[in-house]
């Protein structure tokens, strides 16, 4: 950060007062992520990284971690932790298989006919929320420690997997149910041929991105203007224009990268409104407002009069059916439901939430952060494996990258 | 040798954006009880982890000459080593560990590498004893009680050999039977030799006990009293503290008091651990439109575990008893429903109890009432903004922005923050829990304005204090009370400290 040149540190020192640290970080993360991408662009062999295929694949690999993360960061920012996500996706690919394909003859379920995909995502979902309604009893209204809950539902529902699966796998699923997964929007380029474009870019994937950006800009120039219209300190017009020009351009060029693939994958668009929901929520609900409170101060909370056990109940609710959306995006992905699916997953939500800018104590963090501490991680994957570097190593850097990210994160709050 | 055993000459500290401490100069004679007054933010504190190592030498300029050598500590360790040793405000000890444990905790007694217990318990117990502690050292420290940890505390910079002891607000927890006991063992330790600086709000206590005290206003030494010689009064130095003569301490009273707005019959409630325990014992007292009601009474004579029984049942169990608003019976069993029906309940503790210190001003004002800036299932955040915004100029918190963080405040901008947060419930009465505890002098006035206001807004304003100047300076009226019940009730125009005095200590039946 030393070269940074003297009127561009005035700018960043009259923003600095605004942002008060907490966007600081998140800028700096995301500035690694982009710092990321241009370094494997430019390592490995053929830029492989930025092809259009590529970004495809970032985004469908990484999907289902970054559904848990969501779940995840909530958990976090008041003050618990959920070890059981990877457990319970496994689990729910279980019911998902149960109700979607074929019920499993031998053990008695073939009284069950199969459901439509659609009936099936919505029952994998409420059995997640179920779940969540378990963990969230024992953790909001006894009073057990969630990392003790959820420890022992990571060991209970993977047994819950194995005993839903009877040690086999269900599949394959209906090409509707793969779809969440693995598929794109209009990749048969129906809306090229009716307004009689080459195919050599998805129109339709190009007219989402459009529509994605002058919702952007519609939604900021209205924030920035009501909070003029407020009197509220805003950033100086010049930064304002060239963050979200930047962030224009950058969306515009995923954009126009993933229409020269396969289109724009499903589980990115799941993705993108899960984000856009969720931060509102955090953001702009009670409840959201509520879970910041807790994590920051549990007695200050309670002595406002909120209901800090209803919160945390639905904390966990949410994480179940987050985690049960997740379940099904590796299902329909793997196009099976097997009872080893999402192993270890639950650490890569939580590493994603910390490289995020998330705090351990609680009360601090973000939906957009965690997702992109979680794409830090999928892209530092992705361009370690074009790069050929042995699965030894990538462990290795991944373990260091967490415990840098969040040391950075200690470092520059203790030297305030 | 010479007379002084502790010289800080011209000491400058800076930090970003900020000069905490403005060529800063204190002179401490050895063997006298030296006070150091300021404002919140003054930088008294930063003076004395300046003089502990906390700030390691080469992160200030000036110099520390102690014992006749210029001093270079880069770690508490080092000025420890000296003789320096400083108790915090919060107490460094560890709540499960026992006293003798606390005590040489970092400085365990060893034979061979192994902790020698018995002379560890037995040097312990020669330690407490000289601070005036008849405790078995094998007491756990949660089980003391905070006037004693205090002592522990002071013990155990005995053990450290201190030469020159240094307590930063060390009554500011105590009740005055505590502190007073605490004092006389500052004069104990004076008579051995031992120097002491003592950081305080407390006025009266260091008329009492200082022999010199220093004035530090915005960073800068403003003088040094001469407190026998000069005989200087509190007055005096509250004009040094705030730069300005304050004519009274306390806003003139038109109290202009209505019908009654809160009742409360027969309160009665247990402790919520030890449920046998009685803590609140049939209490009934009330409020009126306009009026402000003190609770006087010892610490732990059960003033914050009623009020807090009575918000919403919040503290304590089995309770009973009835409340009426505005003469009708009202059912306040929740935190919600208390603040629903109109009560609000100020915490004395504000950074445990009251606040979210990462948070925003705006957020935490808007917290209790959220609900009130929702539209359409959201949060009105420019709306928040500007209500926030209005108590910031209202309450003259002291913020950049009502975006800026609120643990970078100081005490009494945080106390209007809290203040600000329960105002905005918008509650017909408000309980406020030691409103001034730990703020000086010029923001107290402040809030004694706010109280007023208040009440001259037509709400019932309940005050608890453990200061009875404070007390009987704002309130129109002042109940005392005693082993959790009401011991008396006394008018604004009776009351005198030595008449709550009288009540407060009163015993169970021994009326």
């Amino acid at each position: 950060m030393s070269s940074i040149t003297a009127p561009l540190k005035g700018v960043m020192a009259s923003v600095k007062g605004r942002l008060q640290g907490v966007n600081l970080r998140q800028n700096g993360i995301f500035l690694a992520l982009v710092g990321l991408v241009v370094f494997f662009a430019s390592t490995t062999p053929n830029a492989a990284s930025i092809t259009p295929t590529n970004f495809s694949n970032l985004v469908v690999q990484n999907g289902y971690i970054l559904v848990l993360a969501i779940g995840m960061v909530m958990v976090i920012i008041a003050g618990h932790i959920d070890l059981s996500v990877g457990s319970v996706a496994a689990f729910i690919g279980g019911v998902a298989g149960i109700l979607v394909v074929r019920p499993l003859e031998q053990d008695g379920w073939d009284w069950l006919p199969a459901l439509p995909w659609w009936a099936g995502i919505i029952g994998a979902i409420l059995v997640g929320c179920l779940v969540g309604v378990w963990q969230g009893f024992w953790v909001a209204y006894v009073g057990v420690p969630a990392f003790i809950v959820t420890l022992a539902g990571m060991l209970l529902f993977r047994g819950m997997a194995l005993l839903t699966l009877q040690n086999t796998n269900i599949g394959p699923f209906p090409d509707e149910f793969r779809a969440i997964g693995n598929g794109f929007l209009d990749k048969e380029q129906s809306l090229n041929s009716l307004v009689g474009m080459s195919p050599t870019y998805n129109f339709s994937a190009l007219v989402i991105t459009g529509a994605a950006l002058i919702a952007m800009w519609f939604v900021s120039l209205r924030s920035r203007s009501g909070k003029i219209k407020y009197g509220q300190v805003v950033e100086p017009r010049v930064w304002f224009y060239i963050k979200n020009v930047v962030l224009s351009l950058m969306v515009a060029y995923v954009g126009f990268q993933l229409s020269q693939a396969n289109g724009i994958p499903i589980t990115l668009i799941v993705l993108v409104v899960l984000v856009v929901i969720y931060t509102i929520v955090m953001q702009r609900t009670p409840f959201g407002r509520y879970i910041y409170a807790i994590g920051g101060n549990l007695n200050a909370a309670l002595l406002s009069g909120i209901n800090v056990r209803m919160v945390n109940f639905f904390i966990f609710v949410n994480m179940g059916g987050l985690a049960a959306l997740s379940g099904v995006l590796i299902s329909a992905r793997m196009n099976s439901a097997v009872p080893k699916a999402g192993d270890g997953f639950e650490l890569d939500a939580i590493s994603s939430v910390f490289i995020g800018g998330a705090a351990v104590q609680g009360g601090i963090g973000t939906v957009t952060g965690s997702m992109i501490g979680g794409l830090i991680q999928g892209v530092l994957a992705n361009g370690m494996n074009l790069n050929s570097v042995g699965i030894d190593i990538q462990m290795t850097i991944k373990g260091l990258v967490l415990l840098l990210a969040v040391a950075f994160d200690v470092w520059s709050k203790r030297r305030k | 040798m010479s007379n002084s055993i502790l010289e800080m000459r011209n000491i400058t500290k800076t930090f970003p954006g900020v000069k905490a401490l403005d060529d800063v100069t204190l002179t401490v004679e050895r063997g006298e009880i030296h006070a150091i007054c300021g404002e919140n933010g003054a930088g008294k504190s930063t003076l004395m982890k300046v003089l502990s190592g906390v700030y390691p030498f080469g992160s200030y300029s000036g110099d520390i000459v102690y014992e006749d050598e210029v001093k270079k500590f880069s770690t508490i360790r080092d000025s420890e080593a000296e003789g320096i040793v400083i108790i915090h405000q919060e107490l460094a000890l560890s709540p499960h560990l026992s006293i003798a444990e606390n005590i040489f905790l970092g400085n365990e007694i060893k034979t061979f590498g192994l902790i020698d217990w018995n002379k560890t318990n037995q040097e312990a117990a020669s330690l407490i004893a000289r601070v005036g502690l008849s405790e078995d050292p094998n007491t756990a420290i949660k089980d003391i009680g905070v006037g004693k940890q205090q002592l522990v505390e002071i013990a155990k910079a005995l053990s450290k050999r201190v030469k020159l002891l240094i307590l930063d607000e060390p009554t500011a927890a105590l009740n005055d039977e505590d502190s007073a006991h605490l004092l006389d063992l500052l004069r104990h330790l004076k008579e051995q030799g031992i120097t002491s600086i003592i950081i305080s709000h407390k006025l009266n206590e260091i008329e009492a006990i200082a022999d010199t005290t220093t004035i530090i206003r915005d960073g800068q030494t403003i003088e040094s009293l001469r407190m026998k010689k000069d005989s200087v009064s509190q007055e005096r130095i509250i004009k040094g503290m705030v730069g300005r003569d304050m004519a009274s301490r306390y806003p003139t009273r038109n109290a202009e008091i209505g019908e009654e707005i809160l009742r409360v019959e027969n309160w009665t409630a247990y402790h919520p651990l030890d449920v046998s325990r009685l803590v609140v014992d049939d209490i009934s007292m009330k409020v009126n439109r306009g009026e402000i009601v003190g609770l006087a009474g010892i610490m732990g004579a059960g003033r914050t575990e009623f009020a807090r029984s009575l918000f919403g049942q919040s503290y304590g169990t089995n309770i009973s008893g009835r409340v009426y608003k505005n003469g009708q019976e009202i059912k306040v069993k929740t935190i919600a429903s208390a603040i629903k029906q109109g009560i609000a309940y100020a915490t004395e503790d504000r950074k445990r109890y009251g606040l979210n210190l990462i948070e925003d001003v705006k957020r935490n004002i808007s917290l209790a009432s959220l609900k009130s800036f929702v539209r359409l299932g959201l949060v009105d955040g420019n709306k928040e903004f500007q209500k926030a915004s209005e108590y910031r100029e209202s309450m003259n918190i002291k913020a950049p922005s009502v975006l800026s963080v609120v643990g970078q405040l100081s005490g009494g901008n945080q106390q209007k923050v809290v203040l600000s947060k329960w105002i905005n419930v918008n509650p017909d009465v408000l309980i406020l829990d030691e409103p001034t505890r730990g703020i000086d002098v010029g923001a107290k006035y402040e809030i004694y304005l706010i109280i007023q206001r208040l009440a001259a807004e037509g709400k019932g304003v309940i005050v608890i204090s453990s200061e009875l100047p404070e007390l009987i300076g704002i309130c129109d009226r002042i109940y005392a009370i005693a082993e959790g019940r009401i011991t008396g009730e006394v008018e604004r125009k009776d009351a005198s400290p030595e008449l709550l005095m009288k009540y407060m200590t009163t015993e169970k039946g021994k009326n």
